[in-house]
């Protein structure tokens, strides 16, 4: 059973849906026991990291999830999931869970696209992701697989933990993590195909711990 | 870089599409859940449902639509049509929707747009507008007025401000509709597309007047809007959204092409 970790910030049942659908055993629960149990834990975001982050401080999943993953529990961060698992994020100078090292920064106005226009805040709708490390999550994903995505601000983890970049106004880092501990900026859960695939391929790593 | 996106559009009644959408094969199909099925298989980018339903109790009927079709696709989309409180909102979000769209009632009530971003986040919250081509005056000195009632009623508020303004007020997304082009098939209206395009940072969808894969393209490049909402040209199967896609690929616009 996958985890869908429920902390009171947004719409979860998207996540759960799409799990469902690829038939893919899971729950959505705040239980630190059923996490305890499961085969892995999805960190699914929509919100803001300042209110999440007091939600899961209030509710002690802050120590429960550091103290999982420390041993060795997979988890996948989606969207605001993915950047509250680093140090600290400017929106609402939220200082974050600390899992993984760095911080999250907003997307700059003075960016230009395509046509040297400023780009639109927030980045929102399909992109690709260029892999820099391998990663298992995107075994069997075509490499022209693009992505939803829609936020404002972006990871900036430690540069050995970015596993994929992708380009908006200027690169940034759309994938990180190692093995067994993967962020993601944009929602597998909203991205067809290969995104079920990303899905997929996490609860086949799950399974194999 | 961001891809260019493709959103047909689906008019639903009671539940039903108002329309049956012919496919190859001349397959006609008047349920919303398997078309927007389709739609998915065949690479749309986004789906958006507008809900013309006139009485009360059919609403129901189009929650129960929305949670079929979040249990069918695995993209964004977003509902339409009659949302005009914040428990509109919720519902059709807590259905499954990634959106809702708001039109008239945010002329008739702004507040609904702020109050909507500050409850589910300024990216659920897409504002749609009616446009018509009038005179510039100094209450139209952009000489697009906004109107309402699919264009019978004319507002006496200049687009262009408007449009500043739903963005002030927390809207993630504007839906672009010309009256006057809406229906013709001759193509969007590239002149008001890229002056609302140009004048705020949130995503612009061009909508209404779309007959071939050129006007898709020239909406994004001359217009400079972010994505292109589709109706009528695919759902009689004259074009199709690969076909499209296509089309706009070679032309040079960025879509995405692998699903």
């Amino acid at each position: 059973m996958i985890a869908i970790l429920n902390y009171r910030a947004g719409n979860l049942t998207s996540v759960k849906r799409a799990l469902d659908h690829e038939d893919i055993p899971c729950r959505i629960t705040d239980d630190a026991h059923i996490l305890a149990e499961s085969r892995g834990i999805i960190f699914p975001g929509v919100g803001a990291a300042g209110s999440a982050m007091n939600n899961l401080r209030e509710t002690g999943l802050d120590k429960t999830l550091n103290d999982l993953i420390s041993r060795g529990k997979p988890m996948l961060g989606i969207c605001l999931g993915c950047q509250i698992i680093l140090d600290e994020s400017m929106e609402n100078s939220a200082s974050t869970l600390s899992i993984l090292e760095g911080s999250c920064l907003r997307f700059d106005d003075e960016l230009l696209d395509e046509h040297h226009d400023p780009i639109n805040i927030p980045h929102m709708g399909w992109n690709s992701v260029k892999l820099v490390q391998e990663c298992e999550l995107f075994l069997d994903v075509p490499q022209e697989a693009e992505f939803y995505f829609v936020h404002s601000y972006y990871p900036v983890p430690r540069q050995d933990l970015i596993i994929g970049l992708t380009r908006y106004g200027r690169d940034f880092c759309s994938v990180f993590g190692r093995p067994g501990l993967w962020a993601m900026q944009f929602h597998p859960e909203k991205s067809g195909r290969p995104g079920l695939k990303i899905l997929n391929n996490f609860y086949r790593y799950c399974r194999t711990i | 870089m961001l891809s260019k996106r493709i959103i047909p559009c689906l008019d639903v009644r009671d539940g039903k599409l108002t329309k049956g959408i012919k496919f190859k094969g001349n397959v006609e199909i008047g349920d919303p859940v398997e078309t927007a099925r389709l739609y998915y298989e065949q690479g749309a980018d986004e789906i958006v449902f507008y809900d013309i339903t006139a009485s009360a109790e059919a609403r129901g009927i189009m929650l129960q639509v929305v949670e079929k079709v979040a249990e069918t696709i695995f993209i964004p989309f977003s509902v339409g049509g009659g949302i005009s409180s914040l428990e509109d909102m919720r519902a059709a979000l807590l259905a499954g929707a990634e959106k809702v769209s708001v039109n008239s009632a945010a002329i008739i009530n702004p507040e609904i747009i702020s109050q909507g971003a500050e409850a589910f986040g300024s990216q659920c919250i897409v504002v749609g507008m009616d446009v018509l081509r009038v005179e510039k005056s100094t209450h139209c000195p952009s000489g697009y007025e906004m109107v309402i009632h699919g264009g019978r009623k004319r507002m006496n508020i200049d687009a262009l401000w408007w449009a500043r303004e739903v963005e002030r007020l927390g809207a993630g997304e504007i839906c672009l509709n010309s009256i006057d082009a809406d229906g013709t098939r001759d193509g969007y209206e590239i002149n008001l597309t890229r002056l609302i395009a140009q004048n705020v940072r949130i995503p612009v969808i061009a909508s209404g007047g779309a007959g071939n894969p050129e006007h898709m393209t020239r909406a994004v490049t001359e217009g400079r809007a972010s994505a292109a909402l589709i109706a009528s040209i695919v759902h009689y199967g004259e074009y199709t959204i690969p076909g499209i896609k296509d089309h706009m690929h070679q032309a040079g616009v960025k879509v995405r092409r692998t699903w």
